[in-house]
């Protein structure tokens, strides 16, 4: 697998509404108030060995990692209009929005 | 520092350790020198990196550009930790440094974090509500202030440089660095003169 970012600075991205705790024992970066959250790539972080794999002793090829920022109000429906929240987020986990 | 741990949990430590050693995936060795390496970092190498940040303009460049190559420059031991991330506050955003699957956290730099930015209420509240979490801090955020909170989910850790408080021009590094706190490198504190 490529591991040149495929997302830009400034990109608007979605991370994927997907929760595959409910598929059996699995381990995951992505915390769940931000799925199927829309947000924008700040940067391209690097490539690490993707943890999802890392955690069960599996080959584990190297993902892209992004910091992704959100508005913060509209996740909980609380708080102060412009301020934010900036995640760690896999490639995978991130869809064109 | 974190809680002391209970009898049943140190049982289930030696037990992993043992199960690890037999696969041949860690060392007592490795362990203790991991141990020592975290026994050895401080706070104080953080706030000594924010004095010079502040005083010395190619070291502040250093320290955003390469996180760990300018803590290096300090004396922390960084080989094998993970990359550091540094959040720079301005006069219109605050960063508060927040891990909300666990407790990550540049151990490499500042040692062990504290038992509070571990519990499940500084994890779950300081996502959903900073500015109370940082109002209950002693550190109330002005409206125009964007806040900014970073969740600490993988690869980096990340230390927040926080602004050069008024009132302390002409300063030492020495000095500077007796004003920055642990609290201030994870962004629930500010300097204060």
């Amino acid at each position: 697998m490529s591991t040149d970012p495929r997302f830009a600075p400034g990109a608007r991205v979605r991370v994927k509404d997907d929760w595959p705790e409910t598929r059996g024992p699995c381990h995951i970066r992505t915390p769940h108030y931000v799925r199927g959250r829309t947000g924008q790539v700040v940067r391209p972080l690097g490539a690490f060995p993707n943890p999802e794999d890392l955690a069960f002793a599996r080959p584990a090829p190297r993902r892209q990692l992004y910091h992704v920022l959100f508005e913060q109000p509209p996740i909980w429906d609380e708080g102060k209009a412009g301020d934010t929240v900036m995640v760690e987020i896999f490639e995978h986990w991130l869809e064109e929005a | 520092m974190a809680a002391p741990p209970s009898g049943a949990s140190l049982a289930l430590l030696e037990k992993l350790v043992a199960a690890l050693s037999t696969k041949g995936l860690v060392t007592e060795a490795e362990i203790t020198e991991r141990q020592a390496i975290t026994d050895r970092a401080s706070p104080e190498i953080g706030a000594r990196m924010v004095a010079r940040a502040w005083t010395d303009p190619e070291y502040y460049a250093l320290l955003m550009r390469d996180g760990k190559a300018a803590a290096e420059a300090m004396g922390a031991s960084m080989a094998g930790a993970p990359e550091l991330g540094v959040l720079e506050n301005t006069p219109k955003q605050h960063h508060l440094v927040v891990c909300t699957l666990c407790s990550c956290y540049p151990r490499a730099l500042l040692g062990y974090p504290p038992g509070w930015y571990k519990s499940f209420a500084y994890r779950s509240r300081a996502v959903r509500e900073p500015r109370a979490v940082l109002a209950e801090w002693g550190t109330p955020m002005a409206d125009d202030v964007e806040i900014r909170v970073v969740d600490s989910t993988a690869d980096y850790r990340w230390m927040v440089l926080p602004m050069r408080p008024a009132g302390t021009e002409g300063w030492s590094a020495e000095k500077l660095a007796s004003i920055i706190t642990r609290d201030a490198l994870v962004g629930v504190a500010v300097p204060r003169v």
